[in-house]
């Protein structure tokens, strides 16, 4: 890669040939605002919120998708830049509830900060009645609530549904202020090609899209990342598993788009982002049980793992070793099914050990 | 050929059409039948004559009869009088509004005098659905030259030699355009003929399409030739099906002629063209909205660069250009460059084409040389104001576009010239407005064009346009608050700043125009609560002057919402909390008592 | 995995996800990626997304892929071998196979050539119902790559003669030298996330970790060494024949660990007999399943999200999982508890107290784990063969040649499927996963996914539901030689005529029950995707 020299906010910074101005930037620890910007997606220029000032260049650019050329000049923060900032903010609040305190994004919302940041509590455009509340909520579905009226249109979901699901189940429609993100005209998101591997929810910037099953398991604050495995197909993707710190339940299972690790380059599908609640399913086993005639009762691990022991012995003594046989399970861990065949072949003596591999 | 010993030139317009051309072209068939003069004279439909106002329109040659507003029970006259007797009927001349004579001779009309028909020299003198009478007048001749004579370097010499620049509204030079694209590397480039004519009014594009489509495809032929493209793609919208029909009848043709397809005239040059239907949608006119509709997405623009000459059409090197650019081009080969570049100003060259529109006696299309006056299109070719009423401004550029004043009136038209003073070229919509004309409302219409044809991506545009559109209603509703107007300003201000593409960058200009030239109008809406052109119905207020009220009771009788109120014989008075400002009362007033305002 | 490893030396995914970047032309068979793998799947469409690249795809189902691809060929469930045999038959024919690369590295050519000959493309047409003309286009796309891949998946391993059609999938990318580059590989995807782990592990009857027989003595001295205790030396039996020696009354103790036989073994009815039939049952779960119904001790167990340690994914790569949240009451780790049993019953075991150092004993008796360190771990995925602590790991096998210095090629004849359709049982009951659910649903279905599948239904095609007079969501009858189930109808064109198609998540409605115990005599899978049924509209 080649390297490019220019200017920003006066610091002389080098960046690779083909780098945004919002790349180069961050790559140099300069920081602007962004919204319709995600890391792992295709650059839009839709929220204008990166609008940058270029020395020779008469227009406002956006830096999320102008690329760095050599010797340019980038200013970040004139009055004019910081102007149109403020102005597109405030337009977008001119339709966008201000319900923060019960929002599903509250704390991880990128309005929010942006608003934060340039100082802007309200719109000075707004007026009476202006606030969407033409969408009605829509959450038909298991897994993830459309509150439309919350949208900022940044097209985030459109990009992540087109370039990482690879389904484009969902585009712009309508025009003007009548523009909304739907599935093809007709058809709720139930029946169209969305297959709910929740992508879209977890790129959204604002609380227009969020997890049925996330509400009110904590504040992004409460929050603690652990880094995983997903339990179910052979792919391995890595999820970030978010504990709440409070309660020690979790709230939520994500992906990382810029984790160096993950297999799945942050992808996922709906089993491994959604289907996590058994975990804490009320029907968990909890002790073990030993039977008693057709029922069970409860036990002591020491009583249960003495009988276990007693048995098996019983049975390698009284028929063999080959008497015994040994399910192993591809859901277990290594370190298990490592230990599983050496208590079948080294303790007990039978090679009678598999596991659901054909299955 | 046959020999024909007259031609009767019908147009067939969209305007003209509509206005009943096909059956003036059938009773036309019919009566020469009926005669036996059908080996005689040829019957010809044709494009547009521009002045759509007065079609139908039917021209006899060879002497050049211009009839207006013909009838089909009109021709059996024309067929036994003029084609039969050789007697002009005069009752169907053009009457000349200044003057109001009669004009015999398509040369003599003021309308046509000062126009410098190039792109549109065909338009309306050619069958457009017959290939042979293109080639006739030196069609294809041009593309001849290129492939036998010139090489693609020479032809986009050429191109800059002449000055063009693109005519869709940017005004960007055409051959530093080809010239970008050209000089792209890459195997597979495109050229894009943009007919998504979208401006309220507009219809160049339209006209010259159904009126000599063969031009548009000679243009872009060489286009694709100079700088290596093989393919093109026409994208037009799908309200022309006139203008899709003849460019399909053109495109069979041509290739039928071994003018389109491979191996063209033996040179080794290969060319196909498609034509690709847009559904109506204002912003696929942004030249990456459309390619983005091409390639079967969504019509929204994306940020440049990466410029489509660059990185196009399914990520090819790719040329847009629009109609009325391309139709330009045979006609710079054939004449040469230096001849186009002989007409114009110092930097804009050639003619414009312009949809006149409004309040003008003569409206229709019009085509005239650079640095033209706004006077001479409005007081010459159009005639003027209708019912003498007062000048007020034009409108040039259409929503994108801005207003022009009395000041500008002997402003010779051109890129520059329009652009310092507020306004655009545009793709060429011309509408002219009077004394009757409310400059809020204006801006009003035009704003709540560009919000309701804003692709919503992004928030200036889609926002910002929303939020200028409910300040202007409130302004004409009467319930403007003053800060509105520095409101109006700051929004339009960022808003051009800050959008992505041309249609948010220009939306404010009807906006900011209007500020600038009748801002006292804005004020007097906000602060007196009027409007002074009388079009703002909130503002509006009828009263009845007890001077002249007769008594007569018409008023109350037509009322309906009974809100008069008076004895027979005597003055009668209106409720204004009840009045909805309908105007029957005035309509109706045999002595003219209402009085609005 | 049998056939995998007796053909090119190792049963596993011999590319990365990565390689399919490169890939020139992908053929996928037996894979309803997209449902099954979505995150590849969705790596398989990106590339197509991007162009030049053909992509070919094999299913009797038409699958959401079949939609993308330059080439669907919809063979009749159970033909795969034949239709395979077909492309190469004219691969041969026509000159496209990479001599040079068979002639340097593989055994056994003039066998495959001699065997290849009788399928041509019309003989293959009668069999497969596939036109020859799609036959050709495919063997003439996968055979001019430059660099092709093969994905499949349980619709080629679940059948009677899977190891064939696995060897055949082989044959097939040894002919045209599809091996050891970028976007090249024999690529069968795991269904479960650990299923390449369990078998790295050694909990397969046959071998020990790292895939030493257990018959050879250089394996049993290595174990003397290790474990200090002798290694049988006779292969054990496989589950399914676990299942059938525990019917007969052969094996009398059973330890069952994160396994519900009763809903995902085939013919459910014989499950249900033999595990009654225990002297004594053990299972370790995380639920009260199908299963521990019927056993003597039940031990709780941490569920994922609730223990460390390792997985190994479809494509070889080693990868830590950590332990996010407490387990519930006194569930304890599977791990915990089997070191808690194998010490009650005299295991020393001192070395291993945790996931990391028994991670640690793995590496030290299988040298494709020996360089893989829960430290390095930490920076990422490795993929095995890793022998060293230097060793980078690799993403894709057989760069530089073949285990066994030559692979061979093992020609296989196609033979008709024990189950195949008569006059009693006209239709083929295919069996597998949809997108929502998982295996038996224990899991999915006390989460999300389950509220919106919530019950079995049976994919019937429009001529088919047409002839039996039922619309859709009404109640059909489906019969095998083993049992019937009933669910809803759901008509859709995805399964062919003749061809009825049953997730088998759910345990009320088993569609094990249709199945038959059968199993392939080499990998011992039994043949879910061919079951003789027939159908009857319920009232």
């Amino acid at each position: 890669m080649a390297s490019i020299k220019a200017i920003i906010n006066g610091k002389s910074i080098t960046a690779e040939s083909g780098m945004t101005i919002l790349q180069a930037a961050r790559a140099n620890g300069i920081h602007i605002p962004t919204l319709c910007d995600h890391p792992a997606l295709s650059p839009f220029g839709a929220c204008r919120i990166c609008l940058v000032e270029a020395e020779k260049n008469p227009k406002l650019l956006t830096s999320c998708t102008t690329p760095i050329t050599e010797g340019m000049i980038v200013h970040t923060n004139t009055p004019r830049v910081i102007e149109a900032r403020k102005a597109v903010l405030e337009l977008i609040l001119v339709r966008h509830p201000l319900e923060c305190f019960s929002c599903a994004s509250n704390g991880k919302c990128e309005l929010q900060d942006v608003a934060y940041e340039l100082g802007v509590k309200d719109s000075r455009f707004a007026d009476p009645g202006d606030t969407n509340t033409s969408h009605k909520l829509e959450d038909a579905n298991p897994f993830y609530v459309r509150d439309l009226n919350k949208c900022i249109l940044c097209g985030r979901c459109v990009r992540v549904c087109e370039e990482h699901a690879i389904y484009h189940a969902i585009d712009f429609q309508g025009r003007g202020i009548h523009t909304s993100i739907q599935p093809p005209v007709g058809s709720p998101i139930e029946e169209s090609d969305c297959v709910f591997c929740g992508q879209c929810v977890q790129v959204c910037p604002v609380g227009a899209l969020f997890e049925k099953t996330a509400a009110g398991q904590g504040r992004p604050w409460d929050l603690e990342k652990v880094k995983t495995v997903c339990s179910y197909c052979g792919v391995g993707c890595e999820l970030e598993v978010n504990v709440n710190k409070k309660t020690g339940k979790i709230a939520n299972v994500t992906t990382n788009y810029s984790s160096p690790t993950a297999l799945n380059k942050g992808r996922s599908c709906v089993k491994g982002r959604f289907a996590w609640q058994f975990v804490h399913s009320e029907d968990r086993l909890t002790t073990p049980l030993i039977r008693e005639g057709d029922t069970f009762r409860k036990a002591s691990w020491d009583e249960a793992l003495s009988l276990v022991a007693e048995k098996l012995g019983e049975v390698k003594t009284k028929h063999g070793s080959d008497a015994l046989g040994f399910f192993s399970s591809a859901r277990c861990t290594n370190e298990e099914n490592y230990l599983m065949q050496r208590l079948a072949r080294e303790v007990m003596g039978t090679n009678n050990v598999d596991h659901c591999a054909h299955l | 050929m046959a020999l024909y010993r007259a031609h009767v030139l019908i147009c067939h317009g969209t305007g003209c059409a509509s206005g009943g051309a096909p059956k003036v072209l059938e009773a036309f068939k019919e009566e020469l039948a009926k005669k036996g003069l059908e080996k005689e004279i040829l019957v010809i439909a044709t494009g547009c004559h521009g002045m759509c106002e007065f079609g139908p329109i039917v021209v006899v040659y060879p002497e050049g009869t211009f009839y207006s507003q013909v009838k089909p029970s009109d021709v059996a006259e024309i067929v036994e009088e003029h084609l039969y007797k050789g007697r002009i009927v005069t009752r169907l001349l053009y009457k000349e509004p200044l003057s109001a004579q009669k004009v015999c001779h398509y040369k003599d009309i003021p309308f046509y005098g000062k126009q410098h028909r190039i792109v549109l020299s065909n338009c309306g003198y050619i069958n457009p659905d017959n290939i042979d009478e293109y080639i006739s007048r030196d069609g294809y001749q041009a593309l001849g030259k290129c492939l036998v004579e010139m090489t693609p370097a020479a032809v986009i010499d050429e191109m800059k030699k002449s000055g063009l620049r693109g005519r869709g509204g940017g005004g960007f030079p055409t051959g530093m355009k080809w010239g970008f694209c050209a000089a792209s590397p890459g195997d597979k480039k495109y050229v894009i003929c943009n007919a998504d004519e979208g401006d309220p009014g507009a219809f160049m594009d339209r006209s010259i399409l159904e009126g000599d489509p063969h031009a548009v495809i000679e243009g872009m032929m060489i286009g694709g030739y100079a700088m290596g493209a093989d393919e093109g793609y026409i994208y037009c919208r799908a309200e022309y099906p006139l203008a899709i029909k003849r460019l399909q009848t053109a495109i069979k043709n041509a290739t039928e002629y071994g003018l389109l397809g491979e191996d063209i005239l033996g040179t080794g040059f290969n060319f196909t063209l498609h034509i690709k239907e847009g559904a109506g949608a204002f912003v696929c006119g942004e030249e990456t909205a459309l390619m983005a509709s091409i390639e079967g997405q969504r019509g929204m623009p994306r940020a440049r660069p990466p410029f489509p000459a660059v990185k196009g059409l399914w990520g090819k090197p790719t040329n847009i250009n629009n109609v009325e650019t391309w139709a330009n081009v045979p006609r710079i080969i054939v004449q040469g460059a230096e001849c186009f570049a002989a007409m114009g100003t110092e930097k804009s060259k050639g003619t414009k084409v312009f949809a006149l529109t409004g309040k003008v006696k003569n409206t229709g299309l019009v085509e005239v040389p650079m640095g033209i006056t706004i006077r001479e299109i409005v007081f010459e070719i159009g005639g003027g104001i209708i019912g003498d009423k007062k000048f007020k401004a034009v409108q040039i550029g259409g929503p994108s576009g801005g207003c022009l004043v009395d000041e500008h009136l002997d402003l010779a038209v051109d890129y520059e010239s329009l652009t310092a003073a507020g306004a655009i070229m545009g793709s060429g919509g011309l509408v002219v407005l009077d004394e009757g004309n409310c400059m809020v409302d204006t801006a009003k219409f035009f704003l709540e064009f560009t919000q309701r044809e804003s692709c919503g991506k992004c928030v200036p545009c889609r926002e910002g346009t929303k939020k200028m559109l409910d300040i202007l209603t409130r302004i004409t509703e009467g319930k403007g608050v003053p800060e509105d107007i520095d409101r109006l300003l700051y929004l339009g201000n960022q808003i051009k700043d800050a959008s992505l593409c041309a249609l948010g960058g220009t939306a404010p200009n009807p906006v900011l125009t209007t500020l600038k030239y009748f801002r006292h109008e804005y004020e007097a809406h906000i602060f007196d609560k009027k409007c002074p052109a009388g079009v703002c119905q909130s503002l509006l207020r009828y009263s009845i002057n007890t001077e002249k009220c007769i008594g007569c009771t018409k008023c109350a009788r037509n009322c309906p919402v009974s809100c008069i109120s008076g004895k027979v014989k005597e003055p009668h008075v209106i409720d204004q909390d009840k009045c909805i400002k309908c105007g029957a009362c005035m309509d109706n007033c045999p002595v003219g008592a209402v009085v609005k305002g | 995995m049998t056939g995998l490893g007796e053909t090119l030396g190792s049963g596993a995914m011999t590319n990365d996800f990565e390689s399919i970047k490169s890939a020139d032309t992908i053929l996928i068979i037996g894979s309803n990626t997209t449902e099954n793998h979505p995150v590849i799947g969705s790596f398989i469409k990106e590339r197509k997304r991007k162009g030049n690249c053909t992509l070919i795809v094999c299913d009797p189902r038409k699958i959401e892929m079949a939609k993308y691809a330059d080439v669907y060929i919809r063979q009749k469930s159970g033909s795969d071998v034949v239709l395979l045999n077909g492309l190469m038959h004219v691969i041969l024919r026509e000159n496209l196979y990479a001599s040079d690369f068979i002639e340097k590295n593989v055994n056994n050519f003039e066998k495959l050539k001699e065997t290849m000959s009788k399928y041509t493309p019309q003989y293959v047409s009668e069999i497969t119902g596939v036109s020859p003309e799609l036959i050709e286009d495919a063997a003439r796309a996968y055979a001019k790559g430059p660099n092709s891949a093969i994905f499949y998946t349980m619709g080629i391993t679940q059948h009677l003669n899977g190891t064939d059609n696995v060897r055949t999938v082989a044959n097939l990318a040894l002919l045209c030298g599809m091996l050891g580059r970028p976007g090249t590989g024999v690529n069968p995807l795991r269904g479960q996330n650990n299923v390449q782990g369990a078998c790295d592990t050694g909990c397969l009857p046959e071998v020990i970790p790292g895939y030493q027989k257990v018959t050879l003595p250089a394996t049993q001295q290595k174990v003397k060494e290790l474990w200090g205790s002798d290694l049988p030396a006779t292969p054990g039996l496989s589950v399914v024949e676990m299942m059938h020696a525990a019917g007969e009354g052969k094996i009398k103790g059973m330890y069952i660990m994160g396994e519900n036989s009763m809903v995902t073994e085939p013919d459910s009815d014989h499950v249900r007999h033999a595990l009654k039939k225990l002297d004594f049952l053990v299972v370790q779960d995380i639920f009260l399943t199908e299963t521990a119904e019927f056993a003597h001790v039940v031990l709780p167990a941490a569920s994922w999200g609730e223990k460390d340690g390792t997985f190994t994914n479809t494509c070889r790569a080693v990868q830590r999982v950590r332990k996010a949240v407490d387990s519930p009451g006194e569930a304890r780790p599977d791990w915990e508890i089997l070191l808690a049993v194998g010490k009650r019953l005299g295991a020393s075991w001192n070395d291993m107290n945790s996931p990391e150092t028994i991670f640690n004993a793995i590496g030290r008796i299988a040298p494709a784990y020996a360089g893989i360190t829960y430290a390095r771990l930490e920076g990422g995925a490795l993929p095995w063969p890793c022998p060293t602590c230097e060793h980078p790991g690799t993403p894709i096998l057989y760069t530089t040649g073949f285990p066994r210095g030559k692979a061979d090629f093992s020609p296989c004849d196609w033979v008709k499927p024990d189950e195949w359709p008569t006059e009693e049982y006209p239709f083929i009951a295919t069996t597998g996963r949809i997108l929502y659910h998982y295996h038996s649903g224990s899991m999915t279905r006390r989460s999300s996914t389950g509220e919106f599948i919530k019950e079995m239904y049976i994919e019937v095609n429009p001529a088919d539901a047409t002839a039996l007079n039922v619309k859709d969501g009404e109640q059909i009858k489906v019969t095998s030689r083993r049992g019937e189930v009933s669910g809803s109808v759901k008509i859709t064109d995805r399964v062919p005529a003749g061809t009825v198609f049953l997730p088998f998540h759910f345990s009320e409605t088993s569609a094990n029950i249709l199945t038959s115990a059968k199993i392939d005599p080499y990998s011992k899978t039994p043949g879910f995707k061919v079951n003789a049924v027939k159908l009857e509209k319920t009232v």
